[in-house]
């Protein structure tokens, strides 16, 4: 990293707490140690060992992979309007986009609709960068129009077989897993196209990779989820905050499901975070941005490792 | 049968894609933020010479290739087959006109080569970089032109054609660039 990337990254810092505190919306800080770790069956938490001083053997700990869990047990008691900018960790990923620790921009309102933080995301990448207004597309709009491809009446065969035809190595285990055809089509064939003149809203993903998102009250098949593509990359990705604590709790036991069937570590889920959700959730939309990317597409370097002082092998 | 994982993966790693042997030129992970991580992979058919693009999901395992490369001096070519020999283990392996593919060209006998083996069987060979051959056939150059202004084709005793500059002459002995086919210098001692 150069010293003006360095002096980019505090300059953007800046920018963006100005920008939250003309609006309103509080910095807070929560715990990158928790108990509990992500039950997204998609990312993989860092364990480390704690010793308490009165406790021998001491206990597992995980650093988390976003601040999701925690601010919204701030939301729950009443915090109102957040951000937050962490440090979070995700095991096993690497690459020129990918730093296994990385700056994560994370904020909250209570009482608004998704949209209408699309709205506010692009208010915020307009006041760090030049760019000009948005386009924003649906899910199947961009698979249409970039993969030629519906993805909600596209036949289980026909990503398969499309995916195949691109070079994919389909082993059985995912022979029926739509949504890995679906991911590896975004992957390759319709992110690389976005966002290349301007910011492109994704918006409406399938409510099978609602994640955490509420599913649309209107349209059962999609879910109140979108993402933000510059430039082919991903940049964030938010939704209205799913609140039901009943679904919550039968989409961490999918998760676990998914988790187990994939042989992948089995971590402990966040009992306080779903008594929060019991407490009650305000109805909120909320989005994460990884502030590294967003400060790669600023220098214009292709690489993460430029815009860290020290990236993993170094560090 | 080795296994990889694609955790595993690096450049140079050998792997059996579609019943080939194939070697990872590239490496790359790609990973949507809430779905499914991939490793998008850039290999070379070590058969065939092509290169292709393949996508992984990432964590899955990949058999590899039992593929080394080892140094061997060539023999001689029987009118099918090019022979070569370990010469720390004397084991001699031989290929065909497939096998050794562009290598033929520069080769005369007692050279010492990289063959590149898989599964004990000869996959490829690379000549040495640079090679000493003699100059069969050339038209004779402009007396007195001794510039590196131009050049004329050159057959070599292996058969091999190459650019050469104007004051080589049939007889002479020069060292080429195999993997560019370049004329380097003229070597001392002529045939």
């Amino acid at each position: 990293m150069s010293l003006e990337i360095l002096a980019l990254r505090a300059e953007m810092l800046a920018k963006v707490r100005a920008f939250f505190k003309a609006r309103g919306v509080m910095e807070v800080e929560t715990p990158i140690l928790s108990h509990a770790a992500s039950s997204d069956p998609n990312v993989d938490s860092l364990r480390t060992h704690y010793t308490p001083p009165d406790y021998g053997v001491g206990i597992s700990l995980y650093l988390h992979t976003s601040p999701e869990y925690a601010m919204k047990r701030l939301l729950a008691a009443g915090a109102g309007p957040i951000y937050q900018i962490t440090k979070v960790f995700r095991d096993g990923e690497e690459g020129r986009l990918h730093n296994p620790e990385f700056t994560l921009l994370e904020w909250y309102r209570p009482k608004i609709g998704y949209l209408e933080l699309m709205d506010e995301v692009e208010a915020l990448i307009r006041h760090l960068a030049d760019t000009p207004p948005s386009e924003r597309l649906t899910y199947a709009q961009a698979f249409k129009r970039y993969a030629g491809v519906d993805p909600y009446r596209a036949s289980l065969v026909e990503l398969r077989n499309y995916a195949s035809a691109c070079g994919f190595e389909i082993k059985s285990a995912v022979q029926e897993q739509r949504d890995v055809f679906l991911d590896f089509i975004l992957a390759h064939h319709v992110a690389p196209k976005l966002g290349g003149d301007c910011a492109t809203f994704i918006y409406e993903y399938p409510a099978s990779q609602a994640t955490l998102a509420n599913i649309s009250p209107r349209e059962p098949v999609v879910s109140e989820r979108f993402e933000l593509f510059m430039r082919g990359i991903e940049i964030a990705n938010g939704s209205a905050e799913l609140t039901d604590p009943i679904e919550h709790r039968r989409r961490f036991s999918q998760a676990e499901e998914t988790r187990r069937q994939r042989g992948a570590d089995m971590a402990p889920r966040d009992q306080r975070f779903l008594s929060a959700l019991e407490s009650g959730l305000p109805p909120c939309a909320g989005v994460a941005l990884g502030f590294d990317r967003m400060l790669m597409l600023q220098a214009g370097v292709s690489d993460i490792a430029d815009v860290l002082t020290f990236p993993v092998a170094q560090a | 049968m080795t296994t990889y994982s694609t955790n595993e993966f690096k450049s140079g790693l050998k792997l059996i894609i579609d019943g080939d042997p194939c070697t990872i030129l590239e490496n790359e992970f790609v990973k949507p933020g809430k779905g499914q991580a991939f490793n998008r992979v850039k290999l070379r058919n070590l058969k065939t010479g092509r290169i292709m693009e393949k996508t992984f999901r990432s964590g899955e395992a990949v058999k590899g290739a039992d593929v080394v490369d080892v140094e061997m001096q060539y023999l001689y070519n029987d009118g099918e087959m090019w022979h070569f020999m370990d010469s720390a283990s004397y084991d001699q392996h031989s290929g065909d006109r497939n096998a050794v593919g562009e290598a033929a060209k520069w080769l005369k006998g007692q050279e010492m080569c990289m063959v590149t083996l898989w599964n004990g069987r000869l996959l490829s060979v690379s000549p040495p970089t640079f090679v000493t051959l003699a100059v069969s056939a050339t038209d004779p150059g402009v007396r007195g032109d001794t510039s590196s202004g131009g050049s004329k084709p050159a057959t070599l005793e292996t058969g091999a054609v190459v650019k050469v500059p104007f004051f080589v002459q049939v007889g002479d002995v020069i060292k080429i660039d195999s993997r560019t086919g370049e004329y380097v210098a003229r070597a001392k001692d002529s045939v």
